[in-house]
């Protein structure tokens, strides 16, 4: 690449600061205070706070609504995270064996992965809805009474099935890109080399998209953790009580409906060292990630 | 034995082109056998379809006294090297070698020895270790032949294997190729659409046009007496001259000029002549021709000359005097050809 050559050692600096002047107001700033507060206990009312050192991430992290949520958090993204992967990566196959080499398909797909996100997101919270949901209806066929927002479990189970249902196109879309960008002269040398379709998945297919699949990973735990927030909200609105939710959720909960800022901004200060965590683990792999070509 | 024989293969496509008109062709046990043709004439069809890569519409294909129509690619005994090489990007060369014959259960201490004599035979031994990427095109080239030479197939199909090489390498491994094969004594099939390559590397060429045999033979007898224009103007550099003329009592009329002809044939034909085959004479008495461009071409030199209102290529030797102006054109009759106009075919 070449190098830009500015007359003024400041140019660079200037022609920077609107992308620092938005990172700083929306996320430095916000950062910084949620790190300050958490040491504080605020008073909502008077605007007092009180400085109490680390009792707020201590009352958080053994709080056992906070260890009932974090469990659940964990098991919603595994979940989430990994049917979403499993059945995207499912139809993609499937897709992938229809579509080789016609593009037409392939656009409509495309509208697809343009259209759904959030028309399914929106669609999915429907078909749990407790009064008109038709899945509501088909548990109730087979002696499952789901009272969705009254049973913490069945609350659970709904929210994680429509959190799966709105990533699949999402994950649906990437496999099939990486599987199309798989030679067909590569999956024609395997297919004389190996008569087994089952392990020519697994020895060729699998392997050429792991680097997709580890990227979609990564972005599917975040997902799972932090941009369900709509999701859940859609579910447990009315009754927030005894309904299973995340992390993030819960950060939300307890500052604004329960005015726990202080608490609330601990535990977000611990979700950033989560989101840390999960990029610093993202790039170490990315840059170890061998390059096919 | 015939190894491979294909009947009255047809391809027609899902999209209705129909790619492959009904070709039979045999390969001998043993024997090379190029299909070459210009773009688009089904030479990769054709192959794809022994190889089980592509449904065979009509006809059948025979391996070993066999019909494999209905076989899968792994279970043809059948290997194919690639255009682009398809080698697995994701496993060493070793592992490439190996994995047609682990997947065929084949006993590791077997697997290690072939994948060590082939890598011995292609002189890939110190790279078995890398990766395909780690690996320059030529010798990338060399895993997709150890690839293949492994498995101990009934037969190797190659798809212009030699097509992504730069020119000196493709001269160079297109004679390892040839060798390879008679050592190992297996028979072949080579697509390309180089004639060069095709007439050094076949036993036998089929020369495809439109989906068609045009002529199954000898490199010999594909270029000494084509069967139709098209392999005449196919095979051969500089390819052959081709001039319409007519055929009647008095000779053979080509635009003016009348040349003696001993033919029965009458009527409108098509006139062929190898430039190599054509010499001029300082004496203008008998077909006289114009000169025109001269290219040098070192031991050689094209000259294109002008007989009434065609074109005319001959070959010269560059030790003899420069040509110009108004010159003589002689050649020996045996080595003049007629074609039907209408047909294309020899007469
Ligand atoms: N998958 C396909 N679907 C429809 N038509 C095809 C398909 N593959 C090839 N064809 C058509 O069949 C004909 C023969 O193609 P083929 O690839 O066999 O040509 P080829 O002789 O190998 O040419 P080249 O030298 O360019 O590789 C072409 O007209 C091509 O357009
Ligand atoms: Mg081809």
């Amino acid at each position: 690449m070449d190098k830009a050559q500015f007359s003024s050692p400041w140019m660079p600096y200037l022609l920077l600061m609107p992308q620092m002047l938005i990172i700083a107001i929306f996320f430095l700033w916000p950062a910084a205070e949620a790190i300050r507060s958490s040491f504080f206990l605020e008073d909502p009312f008077f605007g007092k706070a009180t400085f109490v050192g680390i009792d707020n991430y201590r009352d958080a992290l053994t709080g056992s609504d906070y260890q009932r949520t974090a469990w659940f958090t964990a098991l919603f993204t595994i979940l989430v995270a990994l049917i979403s992967l499993g059945l995207g990566l499912m139809f993609a196959v499937s897709a992938d064996r229809v579509l080789r080499g016609q593009s037409t398909y392939k656009t409509l797909l495309m509208w697809v992965y343009a259209i759904a996100p959030p028309v399914a997101g929106l669609i999915g919270v429907m078909l749990f809805d407790q009064h008109i949901g038709p899945l509501v209806d088909f548990a109730a066929l087979f002696g499952w009474d789901m009272r969705i927002g009254v049973n913490y479990w069945d609350t659970g189970t709904a929210m994680i099935i429509v959190a799966t249902w709105k990533q699949i196109p999402y994950n649906f879309i990437f496999f099939l890109s990486g599987l199309q960008s798989i030679p067909s002269s590569v999956k024609e040398a395997a297919s004389i080399d190996c008569r087994s379709e089952f392990r020519r998945f697994w020895t060729i297919t699998f392997p050429l998209l792991a680097p997709t699949s580890f990227f979609l990973l990564i972005l599917n735990i975040t997902y799972a953790m932090f941009e369900t927030f709509g999701t859940i909200d859609l579910i447990v609105k009315d009754q927030p009580g005894n309904s299973p939710v995340t992390l993030v959720y819960k950060v939300y909960r307890d500052g604004f409906r329960g005015n726990d800022l202080g608490g609330s901004s601990a535990q977000s200060v611990i979700l950033m060292l989560i989101v840390l965590a999960l990029t610093i683990v993202q790039f170490r792999l990315i840059e170890r990630r061998v390059h096919y070509n | 034995m015939t190894t491979l024989r294909i009947k009255n293969a047809r391809k027609v496509y899902p999209n209705g082109a129909e790619a492959v008109k009904g070709v039979s062709v045999d390969v001998e046990e043993g024997e090379l056998v190029v299909f070459v043709g210009p773009s688009g004439c089904g030479k990769s069809t054709l192959l794809r379809m022994v190889a089980g890569l592509e449904s065979v519409t009509e006809g059948e294909i025979e391996l070993a006294g066999r019909v494999v129509n209905d076989l899968e690619p792994a279970d043809r005994n059948i290997a194919m090297v690639f255009q682009n090489y398809a080698l697995y990007p994701h496993m060493s060369v070793r592992k490439n070698l190996a994995y047609g014959l682990k997947n065929r259960k084949t006993p590791n201490a077997e697997i290690n020895s072939r994948v060590d004599d082939a890598a011995k035979l292609l002189q890939i031994s110190e790279f078995l270790d890398r990766k395909p990427s780690q690996l320059s095109g030529g010798q990338r080239q060399r895993v997709a032949m150890g690839r293949a030479i492994v498995r101990k197939p009934a037969i190797f199909l190659f798809d212009e294997p030699l097509s992504n090489l730069d020119a000196k390498l493709r001269n160079q491994m297109r004679l390892e190729i040839k060798k390879l094969q008679q050592s190992l004594d297996t028979a072949a099939i080579y697509v390309t659409h180089d004639q060069v390559e095709a007439m050094t590397m076949a036993d036998k060429i089929v020369v495809l046009n439109d989906g068609q045999v045009e002529q199954i033979g000898t490199p010999a007898e594909v270029y000494g007496s084509p069967a139709t224009t098209f392999v005449a103007s196919f095979i051969g550099a500089p390819p052959m001259n081709l001039i319409p003329g007519d055929l009647s009592e008095n000779g053979l009329n080509i635009g003016g000029t009348v040349l003696d002809h001993t033919a029965d044939h009458r009527g409108p034909v098509t006139f062929g002549l190898r430039p190599e085959r054509a010499r001029l004479t300082s004496d203008a008495n008998g077909i006289a021709v114009d000169i025109g461009v001269v290219e040098e071409l070192g031991a050689i030199r094209l000259v294109h000359c002008q007989l009434g209102d065609h074109e005319l290529t001959v070959t010269q030797d560059s030790e003899e005097p420069l040509p110009s102006g108004r010159m003589g054109l002689e050649y020996a009759e045996r080595d003049a050809m007629l074609f039907d106009r209408d047909t294309g075919h020899r007469l």
